[in-house]
């Protein structure tokens, strides 16, 4: 199963990640599009992005979510239909919205971020589903 | 394949906060197809769902018009918040026709996708009437405008094949099955006239299609009356906003929170994820209110054996989601498959079981005796399949086991049938006799009402004891709660517009277990403001589950938790964030009373509606027998004592049961008088001109049905 880890102690908060995220994804530097979100709790920084544990597959009531080749958790956005049920099942807080987008986003390990980080601070790492 | 009868095209409407602005009407007798305008009085006063259902009905009925006649119709709507995906429980249809049980108009709701696909095919609503020459199923594909009249040859009975059949018949692919959603009756519907509807969603997960029911007061009977085999709609394109709603930003927040509620907080209050309804049926037991053997009694030690963990360990499939509508996250549809069926037609072939309900497990269960597990699903399965009000079935057949027990019938009068209680095996049978129109099938199928004068005049029963223990009021059939020990849910059955049934009230843990509403004005202030709140769910095709089977973890700590205020709050934020009107909690509350009030002057105008038409059946309020009395004696020696000041020691059992009722009879004429006034109406249960008034209500047409009355 493919995953973004991101390591804590080397992060310095740049926030670079999310800037990468959203462009990539929404044409926007902007971190509500965005599908890694960096906090800052007294200078240590947490990074809230989808584990990849699919707890919001067997849930979604338009059975639109799904692990792709490298399972990885994806949304069919075909199948979805904005409920935003995941969203707020998603114990993680990594499932995302925006009133003008029509269904929700997430990580889908894809790397953009990882090149983007200064630090090195994140990393796509596979292990057994 | 269906010989293609009528086609009509047309421009699907657009759907603007909430309406389309457009009705559909379909007279299948001489294949009339029309498009009508919702007008603003429409939606003024009659808002939308439940409330355009009666409004079409009023147009289309006469006084003297019988369930039968051409001129009844089946109105369909949605209502003006069905259909979107963000919050819990929104995608009810709400179905009103003239009832051959009551004879007056019922409504009835069912989840499914049929609701919301109509109204995203164009339709706020949808007329049936007239009868057909033979056979027909209705088709509206919503995606091409276009509607087609077919004739039905070949097609299954039963609606677990039916609806599977015609969910393929009219998806393009596999992949199209989920946006077709059918509506049938079953066998058994043309031979009972408790004949139910069924309302079909394709589950990808499980590919099967799977149902939930608009049930109560023969809907299907009628809808097969009139020679419709089925109703199928086809809208593919669902999306968060198809409503067009004014405030999608509001909308959103307000899911999301009750999303995360559900997350929460389900595991720990009522477990509606796990197993739905059922999740009672020891609470109902303890507190002495699962009906047993026709409500005798409110419990049995062999409770346990249909336990809710009964069911999970060994029945229902768990994990996945399980909502009849997108976007519920409540998901309390539970579902059994691979259930292998041991009678009937189907004998031996596995098949999904939707349920069990609570209502499923009372009342096929406990009120007939029934503590098989195995048996109270394969009943649930037949009842479904033929179509057959599951609820009405239950008190039913409840009544005839006790006239049976009580030697007021034969076994001979029921054609050979041994309908002891607990015998599930003759409770099948019977069901299988309705589907095929044999034996005592049709006569059990006339309902209780009915039932009552053909016990008496053909077999010789009592009929001062049939009327006791008969559990109907108004000719519908009682929902499955033993509540003689709550006043206030004596009221909440039998003041009621359709008759007794829990979607106006369910008032037995305010009243008799917490005693919050001790006074007979608290009752009836309950009595006027949970059958207004829960009359607006009806008006916007939502489900009533999500206000209160789950609650905000802090509800304890408000004014009132009964009324869960946050999730109230949420209801008027998600009216305003649709239609982008400004209403609070309080006209929340006078929306439904302009509709609840025309319902009761709709019952005048077709001959009942009055205190007269009110009256439970003693097995409601009091023991009707010895037995009775003597399973409670201490509780009725006490109240005896407290509330009459009479020494029970000093009577016998027969004073006791008399004097009793008395008194019990009376405090229901008290609550009745007060639930009247409070409810603007007279104590005749007329509405008061002055009422109707000031609700906006006085209609011409509706103030001359009521000048009759006053």
């Amino acid at each position: 199963m493919k995953a973004l880890h991101h390591k804590q102690e080397i992060c310095d908060g740049c926030r670079e990640c999310e800037k990468a995220c959203s462009k990539a994804y929404f044409k926007r530097e902007d971190r509500d599009y965005s599908a890694i979100r960096i906090t800052n709790n007294f200078n240590t920084f947490h990074a809230v992005m989808c584990t990849q544990c699919g707890e919001c597959i067997n849930m979604c009531t338009a059975n639109a979510i799904y692990r792709d080749k490298n399972d990885v958790v994806r949304i069919d956005k075909e199948l979805c239909v904005g409920c935003l049920g995941c969203v707020g099942f998603c114990t993680e807080l990594a499932m995302h919205y925006m009133d003008d987008l029509m269904v929700p986003f997430k990580c889908i390990a894809c790397g953009i971020c990882v090149k983007k980080c200064p630090e090195h601070a994140l990393v796509i790492l596979s292990s057994q589903a | 394949m269906g010989r293609i009868l009528k086609s009509y095209n047309y421009e699907p409407g657009k759907i603007f906060r909430g309406y389309t602005g457009k009705s559909l009407y379909i007279n299948v007798g001489d294949l009339r197809i029309e498009e009508k305008e919702v007008t603003q009085l429409m939606k003024d006063k009659f808002i939308g769902g439940k409330g355009f259902d009666l409004y079409y009905l009023w147009k289309a009925v006469k006084p003297e018009t019988q369930w039968n006649d051409p001129e009844n119709e089946i109105v369909m709507s949605c209502g003006p918040l069905g259909g979107i995906t963000q919050y819990s429980g929104t995608g009810k249809t709400l179905v009103a026709a003239i009832s051959p049980m009551t004879d007056i108009p019922v409504d009835s709701n069912a989840g499914g996708y049929f609701g919301p696909l109509l109204k995203f095919s164009g339709w706020d609503a949808l007329e049936l009437q007239g009868k057909a020459e033979q056979e027909i199923v209705v088709f509206i594909d919503g995606n091409k405008g276009l509607i087609q009249i077919e004739t039905a040859e070949g097609l299954a009975e039963d609606s677990h094949i039916l609806a599977e059949e015609l969910t393929r018949k009219y998806a393009e692919d596999e992949k199209d099955m989920v946006n077709v959603s059918v509506v049938s009756a079953g066998s058994a519907a043309r031979h009972i006239l408790y004949g139910m509807l069924n309302f079909s969603f394709y589950d990808p997960r499980r590919k099967t299609v799977r149902f939930k029911q608009a049930a109560r007061g023969g809907l299907g009977t009628i809808l097969l009356d009139k020679k419709i085999k089925a109703l199928v709609v086809r809208f593919k394109g669902i999306n968060p906003n198809l409503n067009d709603v004014a405030d999608i930003g509001l909308i959103n927040k307000i899911g999301v929170k009750y999303h995360k509620e559900m997350r929460d907080l389900d595991e720990k209050q009522n477990g509606m994820r796990k197993i739905g309804t059922a999740n009672t049926i020891l609470v109902m037991n303890k507190y002495d209110l699962l009906p047993t053997r026709n409500f005798q009694t409110g419990g049995d030690p062999e409770a346990v054996k249909i336990s809710p963990q009964v069911f999970i360990e060994n029945f229902l499939t768990q994990g996945i989601h399980d909502g009849c509508w997108y976007g519920c996250t409540m998901s309390c549809a539970k579902t059994a498959d691979h259930f292998k069926l041991l009678t009937g037609p189907y004998k031996g072939e596995c098949v999904t079981v939707d349920g069990p309900e609570y209502e499923c497990v009372a009342g096929l269960g406990s009120n007939l005796g029934v503590f098989d597990p195995q048996a109270i699903l394969e009943e649930n399965f037949y009842c479904d399949t033929y179509g057959i009000d599951l609820i009405s079935f239950a008190t039913c057949i409840a009544f005839i086991m006790e006239c049976y027990q009580r030697g007021q019938i034969s076994q001979e009068d029921m054609g050979g049938l041994d309908l002891r209680f607990g015998n599930h095996e003759a409770v099948l049978e019977l069901m299988h006799q309705m589907s095929r129109g044999e034996g005592f099938g049709p006569m059990a199928g006339l309902g209780i009402r009915k039932l009552k004068k053909v016990f008496a005049e053909k077999f010789g029963a009592d009929p001062q004891l049939l009327q006791d223990i008969g559990m109907e009021s108004k000719g519908l059939e009682y929902s499955e709660y033993c509540h003689k020990e709550s006043l206030a849910q004596q009221g909440g059955f039998a003041l009621t517009n359709k008759g007794p049934q829990h979607d106006e009230a369910w008032l037995i843990f305010m009243d008799m277990v917490n005693n919050q509403i001790p006074s007979f004005e608290e009752k009836a202030e309950a009595l006027h403001y949970y059958p207004m709140f829960r009359t607006w769910f009806g008006l916007m095709g939502l489900c009533k589950l999500p206000w209160n089977d789950i609650v905000p973890a802090d509800n304890h700590l408000t004014d009132i938790p009964a009324r869960v205020p946050e999730h109230v709050q949420n209801y008027v934020d998600i009216f305003n964030g649709v239609t982008g009107m400004q209403i609070d909690k309080a006209e929340l509350i006078r929306q439904s009373e302009r509709v609840y009030n025309f319902q009761r002057v709709f019952n005048l105008r077709m001959g009942s509606g009055l205190r007269q038409h009110d009256k439970p059946p003693y097995r409601s309020m009091g023991p009707v027998s010895r037995e009775e009395y003597e399973s409670r004696q201490d509780l009725y020696d006490k109240q005896l004592r407290e509330k009459q000041g009479l020494d029970p020691e000093k009577m016998n059992l027969d004073e006791k049961i008399a004097v009793t009722r008395k008194y019990r009879e009376q405090q229901f004429e008290l609550l009745t008088d007060a639930v009247y006034k409070r409810r603007g109406w007279t104590k005749q249960g007329v509405p008061t001109l002055e009422h109707l008034a000031e609700l906006g209500m006085d209609l011409p047409e509706v103030v001359e049905v009521v000048k009759q009355y006053l």
